[in-house]
C-alpha cells in the first residue's frame, strides 16, 4: 500500500512538474497584461517539436561521440546533449512567443478584452492547423535524451527520467525566481505588472518588458514540452491542447499572477490527477482538472496563494 | 397596426416561415431540389441557430464562451437518446406521432444543455475576467471525452441509427423562432441590462444591475438554443459522433459571430449562411480551411474588434448608406487631395 502511495506520488510530481512549467508562462503573461494566452499550449507544442527535430536532425550526442569516442556514454555528454537540446527549443519557442506578442497581442493592448481573447484563440487555432498542415497530424515517437534506468525506493520504481524532469523543473523555477527578483529586468516586470503607466513614467520600457515576459514564459513552456513529450513518448500538433488547459487550471489553483503559486498548483494538480487514475478512474482524469477549476472558482477564486484585490475603476 | 399586438405579429412571422419552408420542403420531396442541396440549406439553418445563440452570450452580453460545441453535443446526444429509444420505450412509434416525440426530444436536449450551462455559468460568471473562456473550453473538450467513453451511446463508434427527423421545415421554423425569441430578449429590459454589462460591467453594477444574474441568464439561454441546434444536427445526419463536436466546431460558430459583428443578429445570420456555404465548398481542404478561418479571425479582431458589422443590423438604410458611401468614395479621395493642395502639402 505504502509503495503504491509513494509510486503515485512520484508519478504525480513528475506530471505536475510539467504543468508547473507551463503554468508559469500563463501566470506571468496574465500577471503583466491580464490576458489568457490561449496560444501558450501551442508554444509548448512548438517546443516539443523543436526538440524532436533537433534531436533527430542534428543530434549533438552522436556528433560528439563520433569525434571523441572516449566520451560516449558518459554523464558529461548526456548533460551537454540535454542542455543544448533544451536551450535550442527554449530559444525557438521564445522567438515564437515574442513574434506572437508583437503581431497579435500588442496592437490590441488597449482594445476591448474580448478582442484580445479571440485573437488568442485565433492564434492558437492557427498554430495547431499550421502544425497539422506542415508536420502532419499523425503522432510520432519521441527520441529519448537519456538511457532508461530505474531505481527502487521503498518498493516504488523511480526512473531516471522522472528525476531528470523534477530536477530540470526545479532548476528552471529557481532561475526564474532569480530573474524576477534579483535582476533589473525582473524588477521592471514586477513594476509593469503592478501599474503599467506608473512604470512607464519611471522610465521603464514597458513594451520591451512585456516582450521579455512572453519570451521567458514561452521558453518555460518549451522546456515543459520536451519533458512532457519524453515522458509521453510521442508528439503531435495537438499535444499542447490538454496540457495547456490543465496548466491554466494549475495557475488558477495556485493563484493567477503569482509565480510560486503556479509551481504549487502544477504539482497539486499532477498528484491529484495521477491519484484519480490510480483509483481506476483514468477515463475521467481529464475531467478532474476541470472539476478543480470549478471548485476553486466557487471556493477561493484568487487561488491558494492569492490575496483579495479590489478592482479599481 | 400589428405593432400593437406583438404576439400576433410574431405568430404571423412564424407561420410565414413555416409556409415558406414547407413549400421548399415540397420541392425537395418532389425531387426538384437535390438532397445534397437540401442538406446544405438545412445545415445553414442549424448554423443560424448556433450563431445567433452564441451572439447573445458573446456579442450582446460580452462574455467569452468557446464551448458552444459542448452544448451542441449535449443537446444532440440526449435528444438522440430520446428519439432512438422512443422515450425509453414508453411510447410506441407506430402510433405515437413523430412530431410530438421530436418536440419532446428537442426540449429535453435543450434543457439538459441549458442545465449544463447553468452549472458552468454559476461559478465562473460570478467573477469578472476571463474564467468563462477557459471553463467553456475545458467543458467542450471534456464533454466530448465523456461521450467518447460512454458505451451506452456507442463510445468512439458514435450513436448511429438515430431517426431522421430534422427536415428543412423544422430547421427553418426553429431558426425563425430562435431569432424571434433572442431578438425580443435583446430588446427587453433584460437585453438592455446585458448590453450595459458588455459596455462596462462596473458601471452596470453601480447602476444596480445584478450582473451575475443577467450574465448567467443569457448564458443559459444561449446554451439552450445551442442544444436545440445540436439536436437538429444529429437528427439530420442520423448520427451523433464525438468527432462532430470538436473545438473546431466551436471556433466555426465563433467565427460566424465575429464575421457578422458582435451584437448584430442579422449579421450572424448572414455570416452563418455564408460560412456554411464556404465550408461546404472547401470541405476537402481540412487544415487549410481552418488556417484560413483562424487567420480571418485574427485579422478581423486586429482591424475591426467589434466584427465586420459591429452591432449594426443589416437593414435597407444600412445598404443605402453603404451604397452612398461607395458612390462618394471617389469624391472623398478627390477632396482629400484637393485639401492637401489647399494646405500647400500636395504642391511641392
Amino acid at each position: 500500500m505504502l509503495e503504491q502511495i509513494i509510486q503515485q506520488f512520484i508519478n504525480g510530481i513528475s506530471l505536475g512538474s510539467v504543468y508547473a512549467l507551463i503554468a508559469l508562462g500563463y501566470t506571468m503573461v496574465y500577471g503583466i497584461i491580464k490576458l489568457i494566452n490561449f496560444a501558450h499550449g501551442e508554444i509548448f507544442m512548438i517546443g516539443a517539436f523543436t526538440g524532436f527535430y533537433f534531436k533527430n536532425g542534428v543530434n549533438i550526442y552522436e556528433k560528439i561521440a563520433a569525434s571523441s569516442p572516449a566520451l560516449e556514454g558518459t554523464f558529461i555528454l548526456y548533460a551537454i546533449d540535454v542542455i543544448v537540446t533544451l536551450a535550442v527549443a527554449m530559444a525557438v519557442a521564445a522567438i515564437f512567443g515574442v513574434i506572437i506578442e508583437r503581431f497579435a497581442y500588442k496592437p490590441l493592448r488597449f482594445a476591448p478584452r474580448l478582442a484580445a481573447l479571440m485573437t488568442a484563440v485565433g492564434v492558437s487555432m492557427l498554430l495547431q492547423n499550421l502544425g497539422i498542415f506542415f508536420l502532419g497530424a499523425a503522432p510520432r515517437g519521441y527520441p529519448q535524451l537519456l538511457p532508461t534506468k530505474s531505481y527502487e525506493i521503498f518498493g516504488a520504481i523511480l526512473s531516471n527520467r522522472q528525476i531528470f524532469i523534477l530536477i530540470t523543473t526545479l532548476l528552471l523555477i529557481l532561475l526564474l525566481q532569480f530573474v524576477v527578483h534579483k535582476t533589473r529586468m525582473g524588477r521592471s516586470m514586477r513594476a509593469a505588472s503592478l501599474d503599467k503607466d506608473a512604470a512607464r513614467l519611471m522610465g521603464i520600457n514597458v513594451n520591451a518588458t512585456i516582450a521579455f515576459t512572453f519570451a521567458i514564459g514561452s521558453a518555460m513552456a518549451a522546456a515543459g514540452g520536451i519533458l512532457f513529450a519524453m515522458n509521453y513518448g510521442q508528439v503531435n500538433p495537438l499535444i499542447g491542447l490538454m496540457p495547456g488547459l490543465k496548466a491554466f487550471v494549475a495557475a488558477v489553483l495556485g493563484g493567477i499572477g503569482i509565480i510560486p503559486g503556479a509551481a504549487i498548483g502544477g504539482m497539486l494538480l499532477g498528484v491529484t490527477e495521477v491519484t484519480v487514475s490510480a483509483f481506476g478512474y483514468s477515463m475521467i482524469r481529464d475531467a478532474v482538472a476541470f472539476a478543480i477549476l470549478i471548485l476553486v472558482l466557487l471556493i477561493k477564486p484568487t487561488g491558494i496563494l492569492g490575496k483579495n484585490v479590489r478592482e479599481k475603476v | 397596426m400589428l405593432n400593437k399586438y406583438p404576439l400576433i405579429k410574431y405568430a404571423l412571422y412564424l407561420v410565414g416561415a413555416f409556409v415558406f419552408s414547407s413549400v421548399v420542403q415540397m420541392l425537395i420531396n418532389a425531387g426538384n431540389v437535390s438532397s445534397y442541396v437540401a442538406m446544405v440549406i438545412t445545415y445553414m439553418c442549424i448554423s443560424v441557430i448556433a450563431a445567433v445563440s452564441l451572439n447573445l452570450v458573446l456579442g450582446i452580453t460580452g462574455q467569452f464562451s468557446i464551448g458552444h460545441a459542448g452544448f451542441m453535443a449535449i443537446g444532440g446526444y440526449f435528444s438522440a437518446i430520446i428519439t432512438k429509444t422512443s422515450l425509453f420505450g414508453m411510447v410506441d412509434r407506430a402510433v405515437f406521432p413523430d412530431i410530438i416525440l421530436f418536440i419532446i426530444a428537442l426540449l429535453i436536449g435543450g434543457i439538459i444543455a441549458a442545465f449544463a450551462g447553468l452549472l458552468i455559468g454559476m461559478p465562473t460568471l460570478r467573477l469578472r475576467g476571463d474564467y468563462l473562456g477557459i471553463a467553456t473550453l475545458g467543458f467542450g473538450e471534456i464533454i466530448r471525452v465523456l461521450f467518447l467513453n460512454w458505451q451506452f451511446v456507442g463510445g468512439a463508434a458514435g450513436y448511429s441509427g438515430v431517426p431522421r427527423m430534422s427536415t428543412f421545415v423544422w430547421a427553418f421554423t426553429l431558426a425563425a423562432l430562435t431569432v424571434i425569441v433572442i431578438k425580443n430578449y435583446i430588446n427587453s429590459s433584460h437585453g438592455r441590462a446585458c448590453k450595459s454589462i458588455r459596455e462596462d460591467e462596473i458601471a452596470a453594477e453601480t447602476m444596480g444591475i445584478n450582473t451575475t444574474k443577467y450574465k448567467v441568464t443569457a448564458f443559459v439561454i444561449g446554451a439552450f438554443f445551442a442544444g436545440i441546434s445540436g439536436a437538429l444536427l444529429v437528427h439530420m445526419l442520423r448520427l451523433a459522433h464525438p468527432t462532430m463536436f470538436t473545438f473546431m466546431l466551436s471556433v466555426e460558430v465563433l467565427l460566424m459571430v465575429v464575421l457578422g459583428g458582435l451584437g448584430s443578429i442579422s449579421g450572424s445570420i448572414a455570416a452563418a449562411v455564408f460560412l456554411t456555404f464556404f465550408s461546404e465548398w472547401f470541405r476537402d481542404f481540412g487544415a487549410v480551411r481552418m488556417i484560413f478561418y483562424s487567420l480571418l479571425m485574427i485579422l478581423i479582431m486586429l482591424f475591426r474588434p467589434k466584427g465586420l458589422l459591429g452591432s449594426k443590423e443589416i437593414s435597407l438604410s444600412l445598404v443605402r448608406q453603404g451604397l452612398s458611401d461607395l458612390r462618394e468614395f471617389p469624391d472623398r479621395i478627390k477632396k482629400r487631395f484637393s485639401k492637401n493642395t489647399e494646405n500647400g502639402k500636395g504642391v511641392s
